[in-house]
């Protein structure tokens, strides 16, 4: 009976293991050229250490189980362990992974995204045709599926660094700098980022999403993210869009035809995100209310102060309009 | 003779004593009312009512606390522990079946004044999410 548990045992952990692998957020799941090539080092290292850990664990033994006064083999293993294992080992993963980190920042790229780090979210700045304003949007990045997207990394408060495991490699954004990766998707889908570096307090909920669209789908959405938000349809959202002025939502958020703070997030198709906050909450109406009153609540030590002098209707009329915006 | 009663006495005295300490000790705990029968909804699965509710899609914990459920725990709202029991939903609609899964699909439309909007609750959703508050009995703690 023991025999048979001990032998059962690994079966389910090893499956609730591999469980974890896949997801929107995982290296062991690419689902582009440079995540792939990173995933395959990886399975090579992965191999060797396991290698590397059962060769020492072996030579570690050979004195306990032999008799007698070893013979000393000093040479060897000065020379062997010492020099000829790692530079074999090195001279096979330098390169591989100087090959790898130069596919991150390949020359070729049809579209241009200035992403920007703030504590604690995300801009997103898509370059247009020539003379064109680049349009903005925050906390969510969308990829034509099969193109290589330069992708102009800053900061403007602290380090902070893009991670999109699924994708590509960690690149570090640092303030003064302009750090370039192309990243690209290889099948529409959705995934999710992290900032990978700490910055602060919300560090944690520093996320976004990264959505992956065919290429026609593409251009209509960024030419729509360039334009001015419509006139509210009720009086109601009519009444959101009043509130949003009136409270000077605008000093910080940018609402194009409306606002143009820089502050915080922009605002212009908010409704149409999957999360606000950075990753802190999913959309719709119910959480942008909820955020609205008590974004200390929610993010403790984000820019934005809880907007809880508001009456319950005018709660309502702002969250409805700001979820009307799509 | 007499010794041996008295040695027989004690464990019998022992015996009576231990039951009647329970009871006292039993007397200790919170008060719990017993479940309520007529906090049923029609057609409300609870269970998945409390999916819909974890889910964070509708943002029912953005501005309420919800016990059992970790994060975020709102404060915009009132906690809903013990909803099943409280009086009054939104501070003026009685707190009946028929009145709470009426709220939860459109809430202004019951209550004008209120900050809660309509999340987009179907009306079988609203169901569901009411049957699941309707097993929120426990009060919070007072102390």
């Amino acid at each position: 009976m023991r025999g048979d548990a001990r032998r059962t045992l690994p079966w389910p952990l090893l499956l609730l293991a591999a469980a974890g692998c896949d997801g929107p957020q995982s290296a062991l799941d690419p689902a582009g050229p440079a995540a792939a090539s990173i995933h395959q080092l990886g399975l090579f290292m992965y191999a060797g250490a396991a290698l590397v850990t059962l060769l020492v664990t072996a030579l570690m033994l050979v004195p306990f189980l032999r008799r007698g006064e070893p013979r000393a083999v000093r040479k060897l293993f000065l020379w062997g362990g010492g020099v000829a294992l790692p530079g074999l080992t090195l001279t096979v993963l330098v390169p591989f992974t100087l090959a790898a980190g130069d596919a991150m920042r390949a020359p070729t790229a049809r579209a241009t995204v200035e992403v920007i780090g703030y504590q604690f979210w995300w801009e997103m700045a898509y370059r247009r045709a020539d003379g064109l304003p680049p349009a903005t949007s925050a906390n969510e990045l969308r990829l034509p599926v099969g193109e290589p997207v330069e992708l102009l990394l800053r900061a403007e408060d602290m380090i902070h660094s893009f991670w999109v495991p699924s994708l590509a490699g960690k690149t570090d954004m640092i303030p003064g700098r302009v750090n370039r990766m192309v990243i690209q998707a290889d099948r529409p889908g959705l995934w999710r980022g992290q900032c990978a570096e700490y910055c602060g307090a919300q560090h944690a909920l520093m996320a976004f999403d990264v959505i992956a669209v065919p290429r026609a789908e593409f251009d209509a959405w960024l030419a729509g993210l360039a334009r001015p938000v419509p006139e509210p349809e009720t009086p109601f959202l009519r009444e959101g869009r009043d509130l949003f002025v009136a409270l000077g939502c605008g000093a910080c958020h940018a609402v194009r035809g409306l606002s143009e703070g820089r502050l915080g997030p922009d605002l212009t198709q908010v409704g149409a995100r999957r999360s606000i906050g950075a990753g802190t909450l999913p959309g719709g109406i119910g959480n942008i209310a909820g955020w609205i009153a008590s974004a200390q609540r929610l993010k403790p030590g984000n820019r934005m102060p809880s907007y809880d002098r508001l009456e319950g209707p005018q709660l309502r009329a702002l969250a409805a309009w700001l979820e009307s915006l799509r | 003779m007499s010794r041996c009663g008295r040695r027989q006495r004690l464990p019998r005295l022992l015996a009576a004593a231990v039951p009647a300490v329970c009871v006292v000790l039993a007397g200790c705990d919170a008060f719990e009312p017993p479940p309520i029968e007529s906090k049923v909804v029609q057609g409300g699965d609870a269970a998945r009512g409390r999916a819909i509710v974890a889910s964070g899609t509708h943002g029912c914990t953005a501005c309420h606390a919800v016990p059992g459920i970790r994060a975020p725990r709102g404060i915009v709202g009132p906690p809903l522990h013990g909803v099943a029991r409280r009086g009054l939903i939104a501070g003026r609609l009685p707190n009946t079946p028929g009145t709470l899964v009426a709220f939860l699909a459109d809430p202004p439309a019951l209550a004008p004044e209120t900050g809660m909007p309509n999340v987009g609750l179907t009306a079988e959703e609203a169901r569901h999410v009411a049957a699941y508050l309707y097993t929120l009995e426990r009060l919070p703690d007072a102390r």
